[in-house]
């Protein structure tokens, strides 16, 4: 059953033409860029998940606040839908445009606004990218937490919408828990500010329910999140493993150790051989699986964490285990982890991520169902593993040039996150839902749960305007998906 | 020792799901009720008493996951008892309030303890939640692992709404193990230089995990691996704190609290590093209680509402009034909302419980 925006299931999109959109736009804002030509809204066309294209209707790319206000209040006035991109690095489809909508671009508001070392807090605007907010902060020996593997160049309003991850989550959190107030527009061009610059605020928690929100309840145009001072010191312990279940068991032990570490991650044979192809990071290519596992802190502490893990991980029955000598090759184990996904792409023409969690005990059930399901599809599949969180990254392989293999890719997909649902895990770990996984949302809530989360929207977008048919399928759409899995996966049944 | 099996574990979720379905049918409010130890924080409700006492037990506990499951009537301290024989902790370190407090209502009340500017608060450690909504269906939002983004973040959204959006049954938690050492200091220091040090030490990377500043002194709590801990407490110096204090503050159960007095008390939640304020009749040495570095200050004052939090505003925080007879203590403790969010505010609650069947008005008079 195909995931692209259908009427019937998705909801009548406006019948109002692209040149009377552009007109109205181009009086109300006459100095702010807009593309309409095909060639202009080409590059637009995808975000990180280039597998699902649509061309825009309109690409705003406004540069004030005022704009901004502008547009969504003519948008709300004219019933045209928009969809809020940044850096359009998003993995689950979130900013994929709507041919019948304004694409809302906000790269251009991209400067960090405030560094407050005293309250230990960086204002910034959404389009400012993840690393850049660390960057600014290291004069003063401070540090955004959240470090998604895309950190270089996706966008910190992105990572509000998404409510994004990286390899520190278990220790440090989500990047809901590193936000502490948005500036946001809503659909009807008014402000409001969410959080507080506090540890709390008044009123329900909406700060939380936008996090998350792919863009669905409001435009966020200004975040200011929480620094932490840069641990004293930070090791890296690499093991390798014959068996990856071994593996697996050797995380729950160093947690039942009474460790949180910065990061603990776990691949598997293809993903350590692929890494270590592109990257030399000194990884054992022979190895079933390795565990990096980084702990950080004040000194004394992080020497003792490290005696200990070294201890449990022989216990485990790791086969290696090796340290990082210096932050040099500290660097290079963490390059290895952090190029997994492209050095994957290095080994197959085209590759499909997923981002399932799991309770952490049931990694082994889980690896092998992914290996039966694979082999079924005849498809491979290398494994990069959050171990410490549960948040799996299984990257099928494929070639998107062979007929039917996308499409096998994408079902294997499916399976293997109705897979993380059976084992009491999730569809999606910080990717988010996007239009990717729209059917799955059908098999992990009830048609209840889901009638709540249209209820919440409605409370902030009742037109349902903002980035419509993503995250939250209607009940069209559930209806016929289920119709389609009991038909035993049949295609659906054409329509006109 | 307590373990998860020594709690008594009974379901009663059907027929709380009756009752919501028979008053939502009628349009009759409920005050929901778990032990009562907080029904001061908020306004009062007039509605007939749901209580979810029967519902309660752990239902999922894996300390190797690190998280748990457990119904919203379990006592709390039944809760952190069952952690605490497996070496671990709720993090954020909610208050009691009285004996019969329970999950139920640290997760409506979203009340944090000392360690909260160092480990997060009830919100932050939540990863799932169960809740009764209006028609009667037990809901689950988030889930049971670290990491979930699929949907709207319900789950956390219910911590702090204090059941004016439907009827919490069961949450999941993040827990953490408990430190490996823990230290408590009492440091002779004025006001001034001990605000100024916090937040020096904010900027590095020190194991303090609870700071209050009182009686002319800092009181600070060190806690991390043992090497760190007598480290820092050597470089500190001051005197060894007795045992307790963290939980008498927590609890309120300070002379400062406690005391016959018949002004106020609010709660002012602040940024960090916010100087001391100047607060008309209010001494900042005497009648006010420095925790959370300064992020949550306990004032003593009888001074007009509006004066007190247009200074809280004017700081980038934020007034509650905590305890009082009459006045903002009884129609609005909590701080107005700006007219935008208390329109989303009202639509949201309007959206999930269009009858106002759940604690009306319990937060605002408006909902």
């Amino acid at each position: 059953m195909s995931t692209h925006y259908d009427a019937r299931l998705d909801g009548e999109p406006p019948r109002i033409a692209q040149a009377e959109v552009l007109a109205d736009l181009r009086q109300a804002l006459p100095g702010m860029t807009l593309l309409h030509r095909e060639e202009d809204l080409r590059p637009f066309e995808c975000d990180g998940l280039s597998a699902y294209r649509a061309l825009p209707m309109l690409v705003a790319l406004p540069e004030t606040l005022e704009q901004v206000e502008t547009l969504l209040k003519r948008c709300h006035v004219l019933g045209v839908p928009v969809v809020t991109r940044g850096a359009g690095t998003g993995l689950s489809g979130g900013a994929m445009p709507l041919e019948h909508g304004v694409l809302l671009v906000l790269s251009r508001f991209n400067r960090i606004l405030e560094i407050d070392p005293e309250a230990r807090t960086a204002r910034v605007q959404p389009g400012v990218r993840n690393l850049a907010i660390s960057e600014a902060a290291a004069p003063h020996g401070l540090y955004y937490a959240p470090d998604p593997s895309s950190q270089i160049a996706c966008s910190i309003g992105g990572n509000v919408a998404e409510n994004a991850g990286g390899v520190h989550c278990l220790k440090y959190g989500l990047t809901v828990h590193n936000v502490i107030r948005v500036e946001v527009l809503t659909i009807e061009g008014e402000h409001m500010t969410l959080g507080s610059d506090a540890l709390d605020a008044p009123g329900f928690d909406l700060l939380a329910l936008f996090n998350g929100s792919e863009g669905m309840l409001g435009v966020v145009t200004e975040i200011t999140v929480k620094l932490l001072p840069k641990p004293e010191t930070a090791k890296v312990l690499m093991a390798s493993f014959d068996d990856i279940e071994k593996a697996g068991d050797a995380v729950g032990a160093i947690i039942a150790a009474g460790i949180i570490p910065g990061g603990l991650e776990m691949m598997d044979n293809l993903a350590i051989r692929a890494a270590e192809d592109f990257i030399g990071a000194g990884y054992p290519v022979e190895a079933e699986a390795i565990l990096l596992c980084e702990l950080d802190g004040v000194e004394a502490d992080v020497d003792d964490d490290c005696q200990t893990v070294r201890r449990v991980l022989e216990q485990a029955g790791a086969t290696d285990i090796q340290q990082a000598r210096d932050e040099a090759e500290r660097a290079l184990f963490w390059a290895g982890r952090k190029n997994a996904f492209p050095a994957v792409g290095r080994m197959s023409p085209d590759y499909y991520c997923m981002d399932g969690t799991i309770p952490r005990r049931e990694l082994a059930r889980v690896l092998k169902g992914i290996g039966d399901l694979g082999e079924a599809y005849g498809l491979r599949v290398a494994n990069v593993f959050h171990a410490g969180d549960g948040n799996m990254h299984p990257l099928i392989l494929f070639d998107a040039n062979q007929p039917g293999e996308f499409e096998r890719a994408e079902e294997l997909g499916g399976r293997i996150l109705e897979l993380c649902v059976e084992v009491g895990g999730t569809i999606t770990g910080e990717h988010g839902v996007g239009r990717e996984k729209i059917h799955q949302m059908c098999v992990q809530f009830s048609p209840g749960e889901l009638t709540t989360f249209r209820a919440a929207k409605a409370a902030f977008d009742p037109d349902g305007l903002l980035n419509p048919g993503k995250n939250i399928p209607t009940p069209a759409r559930c209806s016929e998906f289920r119709l389609t899995k009991s038909a035993g996966d049949a295609p659906a049944p054409t329509h006109a | 020792m307590v373990t998860m099996n020594d709690i008594p574990s009974q379901d009663a979720s059907e027929a709380l799901a009756d009752r919501i379905r028979r008053a939502e049918a009628e349009g009759s409010p409920l005050r929901l009720v778990g032990g009562d130890t907080k029904a001061f924080y908020g306004r009062a409700v007039d509605g007939e008493s749901l209580s979810t006492r029967e519902h309660r037990g752990i239902t999922e506990y894996d300390p190797v996951e690190l998280i748990v499951s457990v119904r919203a009537g379990t006592p709390l301290r039944e809760l952190e008892a069952a952690l605490a024989a497996e070496g671990q902790m709720l993090p954020c370190e909610p208050p009691h309030f009285g004996d019969d407090a329970t999950v139920g209502g640290m997760i409506a009340t979203g009340l944090s303890g000392p360690r909260r500017p160092w480990a997060g608060s009830v919100r932050d450690f939540v990863l799932g939640t169960r809740v009764i909504m209006r028609q009667g269906s037990e809901q689950r939002f988030g889930g049971q692992v670290m990491k979930n983004v699929a949907g709207y973040d319900l789950s956390r959204l219910m911590v702090g709404a204090q059941g004016t959006l439907g009827l919490i049954t069961e949450v999941s938690m993040k827990v953490l193990p408990l430190p490996g050492a823990s230290r408590s200091l009492h440091l002779d220091m004025p006001l001034a230089d001990a605000l100024e040090r916090l937040a020096e030490w904010g900027r590095q990377p020190m194991p303090i995990t609870a700071a209050a500043w009182l009686e002319g002194a800092l009181h600070l709590r060190l806690e991390g691996g043992p090497s760190s801990v007598a480290a820092t407490a050597e470089r500190l110096g001051g005197d060894e704190l007795l045992d307790g204090f963290w939980e008498a503050l927590r609890e309120q159960r300070l002379d400062f609290f406690t005391a016959e007095d018949p002004r106020a008390l609010w709660r002012l939640s602040l940024p960090h590093h916010t100087p001391a304020l100047e607060i008309p009749g209010v001494t900042a040495e005497t009648d006010v209680l420095y925790d959370w570095a300064g992020c949550q200050r306990w004032v003593r004052s009888d001074a007009d509402a509006e004066a007190i939090r247009a200074v809280a505003r004017q700081a980038g925080g934020h007034a509650t009034c905590w305890r009082g007879t009459g006045g903002a203590a009884v129609d609005t403790p909590f701080t107005p909302l700006e007219p935008v969010v208390e329109k989303y505010h009202r639509n949201l609650k309007t959206q999930l419980d269009p009858k106002g069947i759940f604690n009306p008005g319990r937060l605002y008079a408006a909902f």
